[in-house]
């Protein structure tokens, strides 16, 4: 989706079915739409083990169509944080040989994947495909606040107020895009916001 | 004969600098009249008497000073020395590095008695003499890498080796240039290293990983690196990139030979023998303009560097807005003629 990018920016794939009989599939918005798309190439039985954990987007589509592929469990979620408890009981109650699947926006990824990898699973054996908004999360490498939902390039620090470039520097630990002041050297020099991560 | 420590200060008033000795021996980081990354990894042995590479862990006069700078970036913040939870035998075999070394190094002001696990630390400049087991946590005032970085110049990094990469997982870095321990912990080799230009295209990072992985113990490895810092200033970090950017602006003729200083970064690699991690310290050197030009073949040679590095480096590396500035000063130090080959000066 980025045009250019650089090694610790993250890269997703396209949803795919891994052998085994455990799956949780992570999705916000229009990230239902990968699995939609991916259901159509799954074995017979495949959503008899699965679970879909699911936000909606704003615009709250695609509940209906995720509930249709009769997945063992469907749960839907206000907003990540709200889901996160039930998530850490899921990973940590977890079996060898889950398989994960996350889709959506690159926040929703970002933080699946960030508790995953705390419940200790691989990052590489995760399955991601990115779907709709380019929003990023970024932390402020200065008061260490994290900013949800940029879409501009400068972007401000809704913590400390510094205006922030957005780099590609992604830290998969703390799921989030490096901030650096974007005018540290002389702060009368306000470079225009542009949407950038629309 | 010890070493006489200087009172000085990397902030505020800025009152760092060389004895002439010393910029005798700084380690001056172009051995020809030009700059462009290369794997410069070479066998970390020790070098001439009088060198930074006299010892293999080098104390210098301005240790007391740095030690002193680093409590005061702790005290601000703390995230700068940071370790994840299986990292800490690694820090037990670099605090038994560090306190060999500089025992090793510099005994009149070091030293290091074993009992078994019993173990003696005796730090003269600092004031220190502890006595702990080796391997308990609870018999040190601080985790053990926190404990011996706070008595060690220079920033270390400790990479824990898995899957054939290295990764982030430890480090004391109060001295670095702009880069954020915080941000990259947890990340491999490449990715750590992901914001530098030019150098992935060219395969420095596959190759330099390949060598690294591979450093086997007692057989350490070292590089140099270098940037340009305005004032003595060793905090030159990004979570502070707001405060200290404002001094590149304040570069004009008239200061250059003051303000404009050139940092070199002695890296060097080890194996730890418990953890088989690798530790890499960062140790840092400035010198200012006035002091480097005291030597005529560094002066010209830097001029040369300086006007002729590639636009992305000299972006990378922080020098656009003050370059031409500096580079029209070092011209008149410059007559043209041939440099000798080799670092060290005339």
């Amino acid at each position: 989706m980025a045009a250019k990018t650089i090694i610790s920016r993250p890269i997703y794939g396209t949803l795919s079915p891994q052998p085994g009989t455990h799956h949780l599939f992570i999705a916000d918005a229009e990230g239902a739409l990968a699995i939609s798309d991916m259901a159509a190439k799954a074995p017979a039985g495949f959503f008899d083990g699965t679970e879909i954990v699911f936000i909606p987007g704003a615009d709250g589509q695609h509940v209906a169509a995720l509930e249709a592929l009769k997945p063992a469990q469907f749960h839907q979620a206000p907003s990540f944080a709200s889901l996160l408890p039930r998530l850490k009981q899921t990973l940590t109650n977890a079996h060898m040989g889950l398989r994960l699947y996350l889709s959506g926006t690159e926040g929703l990824i970002g933080q699946a994947m960030q508790v995953a990898l705390e419940a200790g699973i691989d990052h590489t054996s995760m399955q991601t495909e990115h779907r709709g908004s380019l929003a990023r999360r970024m932390q402020c490498v200065h008061c260490k606040g994290i900013t949800e939902n940029v879409t501009t390039q400068p972007a401000t620090c809704s913590h400390c107020g510094l205006l922030l470039l957005v780099r590609d520097h992604y830290s998969r630990r703390l799921a989030a895009f490096q901030g650096v002041c974007i005018n540290a050297e002389d702060r009368s020099e306000i470079p225009p916001m542009e949407e950038a991560f629309p | 004969m010890g070493i006489t420590f200087r009172k000085e200060t990397f902030r505020d008033d800025f009152t760092f600098r060389n004895s002439p000795e010393h910029i005798r021996r700084f380690p001056f980081p172009f051995h020809e009249d030009s700059y462009m990354y290369a794997v410069n990894i070479e066998p970390h042995v020790v070098g001439p008497k009088g060198s930074v590479l006299e010892n293999l862990i080098d104390v210098d006069e301005h240790y007391v000073a740095e030690m002193q700078d680093r409590a005061l970036v702790l005290a601000e913040d703390p995230l700068r020395c940071q370790s994840l939870p299986h990292m800490t035998l690694a820090g037990w075999d670099l605090l038994e590095l560090l306190m060999e070394q500089q025992a090793l190094g510099y005994p009149e002001h070091f030293t290091l008695t074993r009992d078994g696990d019993r173990w003696r630390w005796i730090n003269r400049p600092l004031g220190i003499d502890d006595t702990f087991t080796f391997g308990d946590t609870s018999t040190l005032p601080y985790g053990p890498m926190e404990y011996i970085t706070r008595q060690s110049q220079g920033d270390f990094c400790i990479l824990d080796q898995r899957d054939g990469n290295l990764w982030m997982d430890a480090g004391m870095v109060t001295t670095q240039a702009d880069w954020s321990l915080d941000f990259d912990i947890g990340m491999n080799f490449f990715e750590w290293h992901a914001p530098v230009p030019l150098a992935h295209e060219k395969g420095i990072f596959t190759r330099a990983l390949k060598f690294l992985t591979n450093i086997q113990q007692g057989k350490p490895a070292r590089r140099l690196n270098w940037t340009m810092t305005i004032n003595p200033r060793l905090d030159t970090s990004p979570e502070n990139y707001h405060k200290w950017g404002p001094d590149r602006a304040t570069v004009t003729p008239e200061n250059v030979g003051d303000k404009v200083h050139l940092r070199v970064e002695l890296q060097s690699f080890w194996r730890l023998p418990r953890s088989n991690g690798i530790v890499f310290p960062i140790r840092c050197y400035l010198i200012k303009m006035d002091e480097l030009v005291t030597q005529p073949k560094w002066a010209r040679r830097l001029h040369r560097v300086i006007r002729d590095l590639p636009e992305e480096l000299a972006n990378y590396k922080g020098l656009t807005r003050y370059r031409p500035t500096l580079v029209e000063w070092l011209s008149k130090l410059d007559d043209g003629s041939a440099t000798s080959p080799g670092f060290g000066p005339d």
